[in-house]
């Protein structure tokens, strides 16, 4: 296998006292998908200010397309993309005079500015608004805009922080689509996000909590780890007519590991020690209604069990 | 009335948390009434002085500490020759010159009338007029003063002295220098420029890089391969485009509508206004790597522009500041500015005269660009 496009190595970094992200070592293969999830504020921006050159690490090295993060951070922002969660171009400029000002501060000569806007406009479909104020888009055109302008110099990477942050389900798809095509293409991303659906299609996930990557894999190892369900428990999705008085039972009973709702049905972590009707008996006493399947774990599964561990480790 | 009470408190909890909003409301009033204070003194004492005494014995040395005596002026230079006691007015160290004869001993000895010479810097009405009457006053009076002695010696009085044949031993001829008509304009419109310049550089420069801090885009330029020079200059070069447009405009609306001719040369001008504009360009870009919202921005460009109004000598004559006070002038480039603008325009100071001011301008200049230069990277921490 090749050398992967990003490397990082107990990489560090603090804002004074804070510890904004702590020891996260990880690396992104070509033409890979990687998403980053994590709470707000947990370092998922500063890990991607990081890479991308404008914050320095406090300790630890990173290595982009195999430049160093802390001393060749403009070789790197010539090969690089970069989306922010906010709308961060030129709301009195129009869609043209945005991507145009991208393509000149990358110094592409004139031959090549012309065939890039057309193939930028082409890829994200944002021809029909070329003449709009960036500020008369709506978000999801607004996004298209933001990835047409981090495209317009050929990035081999592109890194993306909440790209569909408050856009709406369609747009959210569209966009996907977009990336999984530029993924085919070879560009490398790297996806910051809250959805878990969206975590569910990458390649690669890594899941951030409290500064620390306490999760790195692809979804389907994620699931299957014996830190999600350790050995010796299951996990059941019980249906009843009063879930969160389920809940609030379930939480008094040591066989179960875990407990979470999940709309209408609780997802249960359980010891093989109690059978799964018993458990229905325990937490909902008397349910005609109530009814369990086995589960494999959500990826939500595995971000809750593993936060939950972590605070519990942080906290002894 | 309904919600007064959580609204007051809620107010007072932002207020508590926003340490520069308490600082704008209760520190800065008392520091600028106090400076203010001591600087707008409406009497005006110290105009400074210079003595040209061809004459250099007791009775010269006299008149010049009676002058020194009635606190109006204050002795600064003391020139040798015409040409020095000349540079002295048109550089504007001194706004009030003395020129007394050789002969004035002499002449007073012999009952002759003796005339001394006064050039008055003019730009400033307020400084001219108070300079004029002191001087008047103080020649009666010693001429009275002498013609009593001179009566007394003789066992005569003056009471019953002839009219008509006698005239006073001393005579002030005064000399209105550059604004014989004390028109007050020809002295503001020329510091205009330098206050107007500020105060538009400085709000442009600052707001056009404070709004791309709060709008994202800025950080979106730091991903890219932008140069920090490039970004820079790129970002200042058009406002020093606008302001030395802005510069001509007004030099024009000047002489059409208020009849002020530019003196000196107009290239002088023009260079050293260019000076100016890149040292306040530069204190734009100080305020925005300072300031995180266009609010704060604005809050440092006001304290900046107030004393720039009242300490430069714009509005008040500094010869009348308490030295600390004056001493804040020195920080602020639109004091030098002010002084070469005047200096140019009204009384056609030419580079020589005008050394001083260009190289506190250029200190300023200096000193102002390393700093916000320095201070400007591109990166987020």
């Amino acid at each position: 296998m090749s050398e992967p496009v990003i490397r990082t190595e107990q990489l560090t970094r603090r804002f004074g006292s804070v510890l904004a992200l702590s020891e996260v070592t990880l690396d992104v293969p070509r033409a890979s998908i990687f998403g980053l999830l994590g709470p707000n504020g947990a370092g998922k921006s500063t890990l991607i200010r990081l890479l991308c050159g404008v914050l320095r690490p406090s300790e630890g090295r990173g290595f982009v397309l195999g430049f160093d993060i802390a001393d060749q951070a403009e070789a790197i922002k010539q090969r690089i993309g970069y989306m922010s969660q906010r709308f961060s171009l030129y709301g009195d400029l129009s869609v043209i005079e945005n991507i145009r000002f991208y393509g000149r501060i990358y110094g592409l000569s004139h031959k090549k500015q012309r065939e890039r806007e057309e193939a930028v406009i082409h890829l994200t479909g944002i021809g029909p608004y070329t003449d709009r104020l960036g500020s008369k888009l709506s978000g999801g055109w607004k996004q298209r805009l933001a990835l047409a302008c981090a495209l317009i110099h050929e990035p081999e990477v592109l890194f993306l922080d909440e790209p569909t942050a408050g856009i709406d389900p369609v747009a959210r798809r569209d966009l996907w689509d977009l990336l999984f095509e530029l993924s085919h293409r070879g560009c490398t991303m790297f996806v910051t996000t809250h959805y878990m659906d969206e975590a569910e299609r990458c390649t690669r996930v890594g899941y951030i909590y409290q500064a620390k990557l306490i999760a790195l894999g692809n979804p389907d190892e994620l699931k299957d780890s014996p830190e999600v369900t350790p050995p010796g428990t299951r996990r059941f999705e019980v249906s009843c007519s009063t879930p969160p008085a389920a809940l609030a039972r379930a939480r008094h009973i040591p066989a179960i590991r875990d407990a979470t709702l999940f709309g209408t049905d609780l997802h249960v972590l359980l010891d093989e020690s109690l059978s799964p009707e018993a458990l229905i008996e325990q937490i909902a006493p008397g349910d005609r209604a109530a009814a369990y399947r086995p589960i494999h774990p959500t990826l939500e599964d595995v971000f809750v069990t593993l936060s939950r561990r972590q605070s519990l480790r942080a906290a002894s | 009335m309904k919600g007064f009470w959580a609204i007051i408190l809620k107010e007072f909890s932002h207020i508590r948390r926003d340490p520069v909003t308490i600082f704008f409301t209760f520190m800065v009033p008392v520091i600028q009434l106090t400076i203010f204070g001591f600087a707008i003194d409406v009497t005006i004492d110290n105009i400074p002085l210079a003595v040209l005494d061809l004459d250099g014995r007791q009775d010269s040395r006299e008149l010049v500490n009676a002058l020194v005596n009635t606190h109006a002026f204050e002795v600064v230079e003391r020139p040798r020759d015409a040409e020095s006691f000349r540079r002295a007015l048109t550089s504007g160290r001194a706004k009030v010159g003395i020129l007394i004869p050789a002969d004035y001993s002499e002449r007073l000895l012999l009952r002759e009338k003796a005339e001394v010479q006064v050039l008055i810097d003019g730009s400033d009405s307020q400084v001219a007029t108070t300079a004029l009457n002191t001087v008047n006053l103080l020649a009666m009076q010693m001429s009275v003063g002498r013609a009593r002695t001179i009566g007394e010696s003789m066992q005569v009085t003056a009471a019953r002295n002839e009219r008509g044949q006698a005239s006073s031993p001393i005579e002030v001829r005064a000399r209105l220098l550059y604004n014989p008509d004390l028109e007050s304009s020809h002295f503001f419109v020329p510091g205009l420029i330098a206050i107007i310049l500020q105060l538009v550089l400085l709000f442009l420069t600052s707001f056009s890089i404070v709004r791309e801090r709060e709008m994202g885009t800025l950080e979106q330029l730091f991903v890219t391969p932008v140069g920090r020079m490039g970004l820079l200059m790129g970002k200042l070069v058009p406002y020093a485009m606008m302001a030395f447009g802005e510069l001509l405009i007004i030099l024009v609306v000047m002489q059409v509508i208020f009849g002020v001719p530019v003196h000196g040369s107009l290239g002088l001008l023009l260079v050293l206004s260019g000076l100016y504009i890149v040292t306040v360009l530069g204190l734009g870009l100080l305020i925005s790597t300072i300031a995180r919202t266009q609010l704060e921005a604005v809050q440092l460009a006001f304290l900046i522009m107030l004393p720039s109004v009242f300490l430069s000598g714009f509005m008040f004559p500094r010869s009348e500041m308490i030295a600390p006070i004056r001493a804040i002038g020195y920080l602020l480039p639109v004091t030098y500015f002010v002084e070469i603008v005047r200096g140019v325009i009204l009384r056609g100071a030419d580079v020589v005269d005008m050394v001083p001011y260009i190289l506190g301008l250029a200190v300023c200049c200096v000193v102002i660009l390393s700093l916000s230069v320095r201070r400007f990277r591109k990166q987020l921490d």
